[in-house]
């Protein structure tokens, strides 16, 4: 991902101007999850659905935060967007349904969002789907070569 | 619903695998379900935890004196996806409107959930029930009263959903035809009734508790919010027990707050910025619509942060005063847009007392408001022509 793409393009932004009340304390508390980060290695996650918000004001915090280098997409239970922000170890999660409607959003102030782990026990399963896939194919090779002789 | 009649005692966690959802998945599913039950984002992982070893509970769901608009909203919930998991996870053995089954089948249904789970279902009302004569409301010839008690006996504990099961709404509304009830009303009046030859008695050595003992969580609202429903439903899937209730038996995490508190026009408030009428300056510019009539102060809610239709915008952001519809008796407290008390002491100093830490004078206000309140009730003031334009 790059810096070129626009927060406003990614989340369709119409109305960022409304500034109220909410997104500086917000942005502040951010700022301090952050500098808690780097000096206590503490990570922070803040449920943007828990917050009141007035209209415009989550486009216009995600506005501020804008998009960083990293930009990822999970597809599973409908797609999610795994997005490192112009700031450094603050990255916001938005989970949708199938029908595209978002299910939930958050700021996460960490080094790595745990949803991007490969996690254990989806690598034991890989880890027997590819043994048997080798052994599939291992099987098909011997019937070819048998084919042959 | 998906079948999963072979894997009644599988976990939450072993069915969503079987259905090849990822561990990764599961973390979504963990992540939307906490924002959902407005827990901490903290508690994600006693969540994912927690659901690991769920078990699918039974639910028999029952509807009286309602106008299914609880179920509407339910089914209209905004998680779609998270919603049909947690509904693929709970056994949903019974639920008029839902259900494909009619008639004695229907009934052989409840009965069979009943006695194969008997003391550990979780028993969810919409409706008020009527009293005053059977006849009003009756499903296969069974009074609502006698399919209640009936049914609560072996319940493990009971969920009122809408402000009519919670605290009686339009039924129960001034003069009370049919002598509706709330759920708590009628444990209260009935707990100790006999029901089909069944006392409490017996009823106690069966489930381990009497009905007048049966924990009752509240979830008021006309309708409530479709995800408060479903987190309410949830919390009891993943913990096992029932969320921590508010002196009116709803759960504090959708109801701790009032819908003033959290409100986005909250601070127009503090400013002694107010909209006249509907059509003026201040309500064109968004300003707090307290002179309105708006019963933020004194209703407790989740609209405010929940918001309603896939989380677009809630009444008062569509510029329409709170009906405060999931406080007790709202149908009777006064016109909808009487404000609920003018006030007489200056706001904005009061604001700045506030922040400073002293908070009495905002107490006091919302004293008077419910004294307000509850003389309206008392009075029962019938909305007119008059109160809906205002002067």
């Amino acid at each position: 991902m790059t810096n070129n793409i626009s927060t406003a393009e990614v989340f369709n932004i119409q109305n960022a101007d409304e500034l109220t009340w909410n997104v500086m304390p917000l942005m502040h508390e951010v700022k301090h999850a952050l500098t808690n980060l780097i000096s206590n290695n503490e990570t922070a996650i803040i449920d943007l659905r828990s917050i009141p918000l007035a209209p415009g004001e989550e486009d216009k915090l995600l506005d501020i935060l804008g998009i960083g280098e990293v930009q990822a997409r999970l597809n599973s239970l409908g797609p999610s967007d795994i997005i490192e922000t112009k700031y450094s170890g603050v990255w916001l999660i938005t989970h949708y349904n199938d029908e595209n409607n978002i299910i939930s959003r958050f700021i996460e102030i960490t080094t790595m969002p745990e949803i991007l782990f490969s996690q254990k026990d989806d690598m034991h399963e890989a880890c027997e789907n590819l043994t048997e896939a080798l052994e599939d194919n291992q099987q098909a090779h011997g019937a070819s070569a048998e084919k042959t002789e | 619903m998906t079948d999963f009649s072979n894997g009644k005692d599988k976990s939450l966690a072993e069915v969503l695998r079987s259905q090849g959802i990822s561990r990764r998945s599961f973390l979504k599913f963990c992540a939307a379900t906490a924002s959902m039950m407005a827990m901490s984002p903290a508690m994600i992982p006693k969540i994912a935890q927690a659901l690991e070893s769920a078990r699918r509970p039974s639910v028999i769901w029952l509807s009286f004196q309602e106008c299914t608009g609880c179920t509407e909203s339910l089914t209209r919930a905004h998680t779609a996806t998270i919603e049909s998991l947690i509904f693929d996870s709970i056994s949903l053995d019974y639920h008029h409107t839902l259900q494909a089954a009619s008639g004695e089948a229907a009934e052989e249904a409840r009965e069979e959930a009943m006695n194969e789970n008997w003391g550990k279902y979780l028993l969810v009302v919409d409706g008020s029930i009527p009293t005053k004569d059977m006849g009003y409301s009756t499903i296969a010839g069974m009074s609502n009263l006698d399919m209640f008690l009936q049914t609560a006996a072996g319940a493990a504990a009971i969920i009122s959903v809408g402000t009519c099961a919670a605290f009686g709404g339009i039924p129960h509304a001034h003069p009370n035809p049919t002598g509706a009830y709330s759920v708590y009303d009628i444990i209260k009046m009935y707990g100790n009734t006999d029901v089909d030859g069944v006392s409490s008695a017996s009823i106690d050595n069966n489930s381990g508790g009497s009905v007048k003992d049966k924990p009752i969580i509240t979830v008021p609202g006309c309708p409530p919010i479709p995800v408060v429903i479903t987190g309410v439903l949830t919390h009891y899937l993943t913990f096992g027990t029932i969320p921590e209730l508010d002196h009116l038996g709803r759960p504090k995490a959708f109801y701790g707050q009032s819908i003033h508190d959290r409100c986005y026009r909250r601070p127009f408030y503090d400013k002694g910025l107010f909209a006249e009428t509907f059509d003026d300056e201040g309500a064109k510019k968004g300003w707090c619509l307290y002179k309105l009539g708006c019963k933020g102060p004194t209703t407790y809610n989740a609209c405010a942060t929940t918001k309603w239709n896939n989380g677009t915008s809630f009444p008062i952001e569509s510029g329409h005063p709170c009906l405060g519809c999931s406080e007790p008796h709202f149908w009777d407290g006064g016109g909808f847009y009487k404000a609920l008390s003018i006030p007489t002491i200056d706001i904005p100093t009061t604001a700045v007392y506030a922040a400073a830490g002293a908070a009495a004078a905002g107490v006091a206000l919302g004293a008077m408001n419910k004294s307000k309140k509850s003389n309206a009730a008392k009075e029962h003031t019938k909305t007119t022509i008059d109160d809906l334009e205002k002067e």
